[in-house]
This record gives C-alpha cells, structure tokens and sequence, in this order.
C-alpha cells in the first residue's frame, strides 16, 4: 500500500495538479493509445470494468501524466478508480499501485470528467507502457422493468459506451461484457459486435480519433440482490481497559426492481428458486477475528436469525433480516461487537497512539451511500488527527458517554458512494496518558466516600429542637 | 454512636449488652433488606437471561411509546399530547387519559441516569423500572409490617413478598405496566397511614397523602385506597378506637389526598365526583362528628352531655336526611350512576359478562379458579389465616387495619384474577405475621427446653417481652407524648436509657425471671417444636423453589417472541415483530392498519402506523365496528374498512404452529361486541347447535366472514388438506380467492397475516356498465334504509 496523504494535502494537490495541467494540456496530443481492452464485469450489482491501456508517448516532451476520462453521467455513479503499472521484464512482472486523482481540463467536451495516473517515472518521448485501469461503477443498472411481481425475475439495463471514451486517440480496442447469465433480451449492435455464452464482445476496432462515443444499451437479466446500505454509521469506540467496541447501524434497501403486488409466503416457502429469485434473504458480514459479544438487533429488539462462524483469521458473521427483502423493501437493524484491542491499538516510536481499523463496510457485495465513521477517543485524549487512503470529509465531535466530564473527543468521517475495495485501512492519530483511565473509578470512589461520611455525619447530628 | 457510647461507661453490662445486640440486630437487617432488595430484583430478571431485554406483552408497549415521547418531547407536549396515530379517525388525548405515574418515573430515572452522562436507553430503564420498584415495593412490606408486628415479622413478610408469584407475574423485567410501581404506592401509603396511626405524627400525614398521590398518579386502582382506609376508619369509631392519631391520620389524607388527586389530569373532578369517593366524605364527615362529640364530651359535664346529644342528635337527622337526598340526587342525574364499568363489575360480578362485552372478553377481567389461587400466593394461602389469628393477638389499630385489608381483597382477587395483584401483599403480611409469630413461640419454647442455654434464653426472653410490651403500649398509650418520638433512633434510645434509670437493673432481672416462669409454663415439648420448627422450613423452602420456578417458566415469557423446545433444539417464533419491522419499514408512514384491538398498542409502538382501535378500549362503537367488518363478507367488510380509510388488515393466524390465542379463537367476542352496536351481527350465525366451530360443519356465515378468509387464505397449499393445529381439524372451506383483499405480507410461521385492500375497480366496463349502476343505486338506497349499518358513511 502507498504511503497515505491525508485528506488536506490531497486537496491542495489537486489544485496544484489543476494548475499545472491548464499549463500542459499541450501534452495531450502528444500520448496516444495503442491498445485497449476493456472487461466490464456485470455479474452483479457492482459494476466492475478492468481497462488495460498501453500508453505510447509520440510527442517530443516526456510527460509523467496520463488522462482518464468519463462522460459525467457516469462520474456520479463512480465509486473508486485505481491504476497499476506492470514493471519488470517478462515473467519477473511486479504490479505497482499508482496515484489517481480526479482532475479538471480545459475545454473538455459534453463535461466530460476526468483522471489523472501519474506515473512513476515520466514516459519518454517514444516510449510506451501498459497501465491496468480497475473502476467501479455503483447504481449503473436500472431496472426494466422497473416493477415485478414475486415469481418474475429480475431484468436490468446497462448503459455504456461501445467505444472507449478516451482524450487520446485510439489504434485499436476492444470490450469484453460480462453478464450474470446467458438470459440476454436484447444489446444494442455496433459492428462486429457478437454474443457468446454470457460474454458480449465489442471489438476490435480500429483508429478512433479522441472522444469517439458509441452508446450501447444492454437488457439483461441479473438476479443477484441489490443490497445498498443507503446510510451507514459505525461507531468505533476505545476503551484503553482493553476492549474496542464496534456499533453499525445499518439502513438497508433492495434497490433492484420495485416489488409489486402480492407478496405470498406460500409460494416464497414452496418454490424458492422460482419465486422470489432477485430477493434479498441473507447478507454475509466479515468480521475481524476474535470479535467477541456479537449482537444483532433492530429498534424493537433482537433479532434471532443470525450465525456467528469464527475461526483464527477472520470470523463471519451471517444475517437475515426479519423478512426477506423484495425490490424497494427496507430494513434498518443494527450490529455490535467487541474486539481485543491489542489488534488495533499500537503505539508509535513518539509516544503517540493510533488505531489501525478497516474503513468500509463489513458486509459482502453490498454498496454503502454514505458512510459516516466515528471514532470515540478515551476522555482526555488529545491532539487527534486521521489518516485516510483517499479523500473524506472529516470534523470532530464531543461524546458524553458512562460518567464523562470533559467528554470524549471524536473524529467523524464521512464518505459517500462507497464499495467493498474501500475496505482499507485507515489511521487515527492521538495522545493519551493512562492516568486518565482511573479517572472515573476514582471520581465513583470518592463519590461513595462522601455519601458515606454524609451519613456519618447525619447520624452524629442532632437537629432537634427539643431535648 | 456517640451517645450511647458516652453512657457505657456509666451504665452496667447488661445495658452493654444491649446496645450492643440492638446495633448488631440494626445492622443485620439492614444487610437482609438489602439482599431482600436484591433478591426481589434479581428474580424478575430471568425474562432478560431466558429472553432479552424487551418489552413485554401489550400494554408496556403503550406506556413505552408514552415514555418515548416524554422524553423527546418534554413535559409540557405530553401533557398536551393529542395522538392522532390510534383510534382513527377520532384520536385520543393521552395526556389527559393516561395515568402519568409510570410514565413519569421512567422518565425521570432515564433523564437522571443521562443528566449523571449514564446513556441508558429508554428502552432500558423501562424494562428495569419494574424490578427496581418491586424491591421498593418489599421494603415499604418490610416498614408496614413493622408498624403492625414488629422487625421480625417485617422482615419475613418482605422476603415473601419480594418473591410471590402473583407480584413477580406483572413485574418481571420488561413487565413495564403500572401495577409494577403502583403496588409499591399502595403498600407505601398504608404503611405511611399506620405509621400516622401510630405516631399521631402530621409529618407522616402530609407525606401519606404525597403517598396516595403518587399512586393516583399511577393506577386506577387507588380507588381501592380511598375506600380501604375509611373503612378501617368507621371500623376504629365503631369499635370504639376514635382517637386523635386517628383524625390526624385520615382528615389531613381527604383533604389534601382528594385535593392532589384532582390535579392528575385523567382523575380530574372525579376526584369528588363519582361514587368511588363518596365513602371518604361520608366517613370525613362522621370522624369530624365523632371528633366533635369527644371533644363536648371532654368539657361538658355528663347531665348536660346528655342533653346536648338528644339536642345535636334531632337536629343531625334533620341535615343529613337533607344532604343525602341531594347526594342521591347529584348521583342518580349521573348517567351510570356514577359508577364506572369497572368498578360496578367488582361490586357485581355478573354485572361486565351482561352489559359490557369488552370488559368481559379481556382474560385478566375474568374470575380466577382454584388452581390460580395456588399458582400465585402458593403456600401463603394456607398461612393467611394463622396471621389473621395473630393479628388479634393482641388486636391493635394498626392489625385491625391489616385484617381489614386481607378480607377485602379476597373478596375483590376472586371478582377479577387481576386483583389478586391487589391480595399478594396483604397475603404476604399476614402470612409473614404468622410465620414469624410461629418462629418466635417455637424458638422461645426450645430455648427454655434446652438446658444449657437458659441463663442467655432468660435475658432473650425478657427482651422479647419488652419488645412486645412495647408494641403493646401503641394501643394502650400510658405514655402517650413518648409515643411521637418513638421513630427517631437517638431518641428511642434516650427513652430506654430513661426506663433503665427508673428501674434499676436487679429490679429489671427479676421481672424478667417472673415473665420467664409465666413463658415457660406457654412453652412446647421440645421435641414437637422441633418437628414444626423443620416443617415450616419445609413449608418456606417449597414457597421458594414455587416462586422460582413461577419466574423462571410461567412468567417470564415476554409473549412477543416465542419459543419452544423440541428434540433438534430451540425454535423461535419471532414472528410479530417480523411483521411489525414490515409495516414500518414497507408502508407509507400514514397508512392506517386495522387490526383488532390487541395488536393496537404493539403496532402503534413498534411499527409507528396509525390504528383504527387499541387496548384502551374507550369507545365501544368503534371496536365494534371493526368486530362488525371482521365478521361481514368481504365486500360489506371492505366497505367498511374503506370507509375507514383503511389500507392494511392485520390477522394474527396460529393454526399453522399451533398458537392458541390467535384471531380465530377470539372470533366469538369480535361477533358479540359487534352484534352489541350493529344488530344485523347475530351470534346464531356463527354457532352450530350452539358450537364455534370452523371445520366442515362451520354455518356459512362464517366460512364467508372476513376472518375466516384472511385466516385461511391459501392455507390449503401448505400441507394439502389444511388442518389447523389450534382447533385440531380440517378447516372447512379450502379453496377460495381474495377479490377485494390481496395478500401483503404473511410472517415466516404465518402467524401474522397482512393483507392490502384492493382499489377501487374501473367501473366503466361497456357490458357491465348497466347492471353495474343498478348494483350500486341499490346498495345506496340500503345504506340509507339501515342507518345503523355503517357509521363512517
């Protein structure tokens, strides 16, 4: 993993970036693609495009920059991008991770969006290199029908481009369409263009001036569950008498076709596979190992549909809702655990503390909205600062918890539109000295002293008037 | 202590001694109170550990939605709040019509405990407000037994009551009802009426009608208080106890008692107007007469006092002959002659099975049986009348008083089985009189058998007899100004340091020899002392495991989820919220749901949606008309619903698990309450030779009722011949379709059905249009022929 820059710097350098690209948007002209090969995986809800460029440098200057770009409709539903660059010779290839950043260009047609990969080392005029592009695209696959009783399946519509969008010219491409299964309605025809089995093939085509587009529109049929957790809060709370305790709260959605009319348990219970295809009736939680006092619950209590598996490296966590969820139905339910804290808390060489946890959300396949982690620091612990992979929005708060005084200090961050690679590590940064941890036994202690020295007292007092 | 301290020096060894015992004997039961409070808490959380930490049943779930919203909203929005969630279209004014008690104490608890930055849900401290109060509820035992026998059979009586079944049924954590605080009111205010009693103390007077005010705060039963104690009241005047302890302790309780409870909303002007109360007045008036009386008595001379009463006694007949006509006037212009439904049914209990369905369909309004009685006091029972005995050995005021209340609320446990919430503590006084007398005459009569121990048994012996002649003196009052100073500690012990200085202690030995010879000659062979000695053990051992086991299994299920245990482990039913997480989650958030009436509470609570009727039960034309809808056809039902603007029906169906108290067993009570407002309901239609029955022998009217067919709807598809596992049959009609019904929703074990109405249907139809029209003008001209039919129209 990279070295991570904190949210602040990264703003700055984007700026920065936006500047001196306005300065060589020259450089442009002089890159061109010589081979594209786009996978776009469709199996499910998720959509995930694998993009392999080899970059050509056939301009005079070296340039260390390389452009993505996308039409704005799909910037929106854009949930990460990341870059690999192959290094080394044959056989001896090593995958190095490079830096993305969302960037602007001047006179950018139809507001296309852009990215930009800087490369390790600037590309020489004459050059050429092979960049692996990995996307994700959340909410890409719209419904159609848009509502479906019970015993129908699930048909979806998934919009793209037959031609790669690209501010570089192009010599040849080609896209390769993943679908969950071999039950396609229909796809639009950009020649040659053919179907085999559940792939869709685009391609080859040769030398496409720059912003080439080509819409393509697929119906397809995908029964794989749209769970998306519209909100999700997850509240990290440190205890330094050893214990981290973890509380999701979840809103959940089947955002796949709306359900309609009669839901009929009859016919849910009898025949599974035929009814009920595209329902949501169970999610899969991965958990840290050895989590322990594992709770599930909505607002009216518990919920007793769940399996706890652990084993040494990783324990998971089965759910089901209350009720299976058919296409627009909710469910809100929470989840709790403890961790040792031993696993998350270290110390660094200048006695300052952090915790190392996993951003994301714990659940399989699922796309989260909007994520808001808190970090609940000791009382008394000071000077917090976070460490995030990639930008979020971050504040802090005030938490008065068992008995605080001052209250506890916590760091929120908020990030929306998130998917499963976001499950990454992030850091928090603080200062704490123990001698805060006996604080509260203390203040208890005192507390009970005094109300027994008041009774003490009022039994040595004689207040009345009469002797 | 200091001042004890300061005079051992002084005083001999056996006044050591004492002191000694006595702050040991202080210290020991206040650790017993302590476990005792421990104890009482504790066992009332097996629901918790066997369940989870959940409200239980249906109307916690009302007064937990209450506390919700007292702690969002605040004070002054709850006093005002108008709930338009229940009881569509008409809504309800909560804070008027609430006992706020409960409510309030949970809400006080909950914003203390986050006021100290303890955030404890608001669940939680509903679901421990029960527990909490129940150990409460054993120490105000523990002070009202005192007050009556003495620290010994105190403390035994709130050791039973801090584990009597009947108590721990409606207090188990999660139990969050106002019985759980009220009883600690009721208790806590008698006990604060006998210490008046016994003190003559007016600070005890103004704190009793705090007392009595909480519990108007908390529960309908205070009325039980209001006409208790001016019954022991006339009991003392009649048999000749007048005293001035007592006026101090029963005017000071109706004036400001009667003036507090006026300000809980809900009680109101009630408070002086209907009949419950009229006995206080009558016995206010009748005390102040006594009162009066006593004090002529006191500075007239005997001939005049003569004279003066034939005068008073002439004059008297004449105004109250006067006053009662129009009190009989006042009550007689009152529609129910200022009686409530409830309160007439525990006067005459035939009176709610002939006149008020509703009041009769709820179970717990039911007399008990037999077995119930054992289930819930147990051995208690069998002890009752042993206390009784010993509550007239000696009579004073304050165990006139307890008999007085055990009868009576025998009398009311065996109208209603709620009541008998009302006898526990009563049983559980006299019976830790009697168990504690008991203990006393059989351990008194082994210590004088046993040689070895008589020098120890005769200091214990006159110590005892101290104890009880100072018991004693409460009644008969030699040293009356002693007797205010009695409660403080210093003080009592100043007044027997007095009493050693007056009777020197040679002096003291020998009275206690000679009360030592007078004991023995009371006293049991040793070896049947023995004997019942281990016997009652038995007996109090057999209570406890009853009472344990009661918690553990009978009454700790929280009824919302439910489990049994077969041989491949445990299954959970869990399925009333699954259907409540629906509704709230998958419909619009102003979507009414008709259900009937047991599910109002729950799904106002848990699934946030507005209901046509919930378990208040104030309006008995409403419930009927659901009954009315549930027990018509569909498409008399569906306009009935409609016209509610109903979009959901909820039926509780069990016969696929085998869950008994499912819609189709309260079926009969829907068609009564609805035949009850609407006449064209008639039972015969739902009986077969005089028998509810659904199998293939069903009248067609039911077979065709809503019920019946949402209950059933394609429940043939599961097993192929439908049979019911509650009624134990086939059902009778299997194959049927829903046209103005669609089905929504049906839980995991199909015990919660929901169902959808349909919209209207496109009337335009070419072919169909005529006889469409005419369908429907004459559905018009019936509905205005049968007024009564459908009051939403």
């Amino acid at each position: 993993m990279e070295a991570p820059i904190r949210a602040r710097e990264a703003l700055g350098f984007i700026l920065f970036s936006l500047l001196f690209s306005i300065c060589r948007s020259s450089s442009l002209n002089h890159l061109l693609i010589s081979n594209a090969e786009r996978r776009i995986d469709l199996s499910s809800h998720i959509v995930k495009v694998y993009l392999t460029l080899k970059v050509e440098n056939a301009g005079s200057t070296p340039t260390s920059e390389v452009f993505l770009s996308f039409p704005p409709t799909q910037v929106d539903h854009l949930a990460t991008v990341e870059a690999l660059v192959t290094k080394g010779k044959r056989k001896k290839t090593t995958l190095v991770r490079l830096d993305v950043k969302p960037t602007e260009l001047p006179d950018a047609p139809n507001d296309a969006k852009y990215f930009a990969i800087y490369l390790e080392n600037p590309l020489k005029s004459g050059e050429s290199t092979t960049l692996e592009v990995l996307y994700l695209l959340t909410h890409s696959q719209e419904p159609f029908p848009a509502e479906i009783a019970q015993s129908e399946s699930q048909l979806v519509y998934y919009r793209d481009s037959a031609l790669i969008l690209s501010p570089y010219h192009i010599k040849q491409q080609t896209t390769f369409i993943k679908t969950p299964s071999t039950k396609v309605e229909s796809f639009t025809r950009v020649e040659p263009s053919n179907r085999a089995g559940t792939e869709i093939k685009y391609g080859p085509y040769e030398d496409h001036p720059p912003y080439s587009f080509s819409p393509i529109l697929i119906h397809f049929e995908n029964n794989s569950p749209f769970a998306v957790v519209e909100e999700l809060v997850r509240e990290v709370e440190i205890s330094h008498w050893g214990n981290l305790q973890v509380t999701e709260q979840y809103t959940l959605v089947h955002a796949g076709a709306r359900h309609k009319g009669v839901f009929s348990r009859v016919d849910f219970q009898s025949r599974p596979t035929l009814n009920g295809a595209s329902s949501l009736r169970y999610l899969l939680a991965r958990l840290p190992p050895r989590v322990h006092s594992v709770y599930y619950r909505d607002e009216i209590g518990n919920i007793s549909s769940s399996h706890l598996r652990t084993d040494s490296r990783k324990s998971e966590l089965e759910i089901e809702p209350r009720y299976p969820l058919f296409g627009g139905w909710k469910a809100t339910f929470v989840i709790g655990y403890g961790l040792p804290l031993q696993d998350f808390l270290f110390e660094t060489s200048d006695d300052r503390r952090y915790l190392n946890f996993t951003f994301g959300c714990p659940l399989l396949e699922t796309v989260v909205d909007k994520l808001t982690i808190k970090v609940v620091l000791p009382e008394g612990s000071k000077d917090p600062s976070a460490v995030v992979p990639f930008p979020v929005e971050q504040h802090l708060e005030t938490k008065y918890s068992y008995l605080d005084v001052v209250g506890r200090t916590v760091v929120v961050m908020e990030k929306k539109n998130l998917v499963p690679t976001h499950n990454s590590h992030f850091q928090v940064y603080y200062t704490f000295k123990p001698i805060f941890m006996l604080a509260e036994p203390l203040m208890l202690a005192s507390a009970f002293f005094l109300f027994f020295v008041a009774c003490v007292a009022y039994l040595h007092i004689d207040l009345s008037i009469r002797k | 202590m200091a001042a004890p301290e300061a005079s051992t020096a002084a005083v001999p060894t056996l006044y050591t001694n004492n002191t000694l015992r006595n702050a040991f004997g202080g210290v020991l039961s206040f650790f017993i109170l302590l476990l005792i409070g421990v104890l009482a808490f504790s066992i009332r959380l097996f629901s918790v550990i066997k369940y989870e930490s959940v409200i239980h049943e249906f109307d916690p779930y009302f007064n937990y939605r209450v506390t919700q919203f007292l702690t969002k909203k605040g004070i002054y929005e709850f006093w005002n709040w108008f709930d338009d969630r229940t009881w569509y279209p008409l809504g309800r004014v909560i804070g008027g019509t609430v006992y706020p008690g409960l409510t309030l104490t949970a809400g006080t608890i909950w914003w203390l405990l986050n006021s100290l930055n303890i955030p404890l849900s608001v669940e939680t401290v509903c679901v421990f407000t029960a527990p909490i109060f129940s150990a409460f509820a054993s120490w105000a035992t523990y002070l009202l037994t005192k007050e009556v026998k003495g620290a010994g059979a105190g403390l035994t009586s709130a050791v039973l009551l801090a584990m009597v079944p009947s108590y721990i049924s409606r207090s188990v954590a999660g139990s969050y009802d106002n019985e759980a605080v009220a009883i600690f009111a009721l208790i806590f205010t008698f006990y604060l009426y006998l210490k008046t009693l016994n003190t003559g103390s007016l600070f005890y007077a103004t704190l009793n009608s705090l007392a009595y005010f909480y519990m108007v705060c908390s529960w309908g039963g205070y009325t039980f208080i209001i006409n208790l104690i001016p019954m022991h009241v006339l009991l003392c005047i009649v048999t000749g106890r007048y005293s001035s302890r007592l006026y101090i302790a029963y005017a000071p309780l109706v004036v400001l008692g009667t003036l507090l409870a006026a300000l809980v909303p809900v009680v109101g002007f009630n408070a002086v107007m209907t009949s419950e109360h009229f006995a206080s007045f009558l016995v206010f008036i009748i005390i102040h007469v006594v009162a009066f009386v006593y004090y002529i008595k006191g500075i007239l001379s005997p001939k005049m006092f003569k004279v003066a009463v034939t005068l008073v006694v002439t004059v008297g007949l004449a105004v109250c002959c006067a006053v009662i006509a129009v009190l009989i006037a006042l009550v007689a212009s009152s529609p129910t002659k200022g009686w409530s439904g409830r309160s007439l049914s525990l006067l005459d209990p035939t009176y709610a099975s002939k006149y008020i369905p509703i009041i009769a369909s709820v179970s717990e309004h039911q007399p008990p049986t037999w077995p119930s009685y054992f289930m819930d006091i147990n051995v208690l029972a069998f002890l009752v009348p042993a206390g009784i005995i010993a509550c007239f050995l000696p009579l004073s005021d304050a165990s006139s008083f307890v008999v007085l209340y055990i009868a009576t609320s025998v009398y009311f446990s065996g109208v209603m089985v709620r009541l008998m919430l009302v006898l526990a503590p009563a049983a559980c006084i006299t019976s830790g009189i009697a168990l504690s007398e008991a203990f006393d005459v059989l351990t008194g009569s082994i210590k004088f058998q046993l040689p070895g121990v008589t020098s120890n048994a005769e200091v214990d012996a006159g110590e005892t007899s101290s104890d009880t002649s100072e018991a004693q003196t409460d009644e008969v009052k030699a040293e009356k100004p002693d007797d205010t100073s009695k409660n403080r500690p210093l003080k009592k012990s100043k007044k027997k340091e007095r009493e050693l200085a007056e009777n020197p202690p040679a002096k003291a030995t020998a009275k206690a020899k000679a009360k030592a010879e007078k004991k023995r000659l009371l006293a049991l062979p040793l070896e049947a002392s023995v004997i019942s000695l281990l016997l009652l053990v038995v007996l109090g051992a057999f209570y406890v495991v009853h009472s344990v086991w009661a918690a553990a299994e009978a009454y700790s299920a929280p009824s919302i989820v439910l489990t049994t245990r077969s041989r491949d482990g445990l299954h959970v039913f869990d399925d009333f919220r699954e259907a409540y997480a629906w509704l709230s989650h998958n419909t619009d958030v102003n979507d009414k749901v008709a259900s009937w009436w047991d599910y109002g509470y729950q799904t106002t609570a848990m699934a946030n949606r507005t209901v046509i009727v919930d378990n208040n039960t104030w309006n008995n034309t409403h419930i009927a008309t659901v009954g009315t809808a549930m027990s018509s056809p569909e498409r008399a039902a569906w306009e009935i619903f409609h016209s509610l603007d109903v979009k959901y029906v909820l039926v509780v169906f069990g016969g696929l698990i085998g869950y008994p108290s499912d819609d189709i067993n309260k079926f009969l009570w829907m068609v009564r309450i609805g035949g009850g407002v609407f006449p064209h309901i008639k039972e015969p239609d739902y009986l077969r030779d005089g028998q509810y029955r659904i199998d293939s022998q069903a009248t067609p009217t039911v077979l065709n009722c809503l019920m019946y067919k949402l209950s059933y709807y394609r429940f043939v598809e599961t097993d192929g011949k439908a049979y019911d596992r509650v009624r134990r049959t086939e059902i009778g009609k299997k194959y049927f379709k829903l046209t103005h019904f669609e089905e929504v929703f049906t839980t995991h074990h199909w015990m919660v059905r929901i169902y959808k109405l349909k919209p209207l249907k496109n009337r335009i139809r070419g072919k169909a249009k005529k006889s469409k029209l005419k369908t429907s003008s004459t559905s018009s001209s019936k509905r205005s022929g049968t007024k009564k039919k459908n009051p939403w129209q």
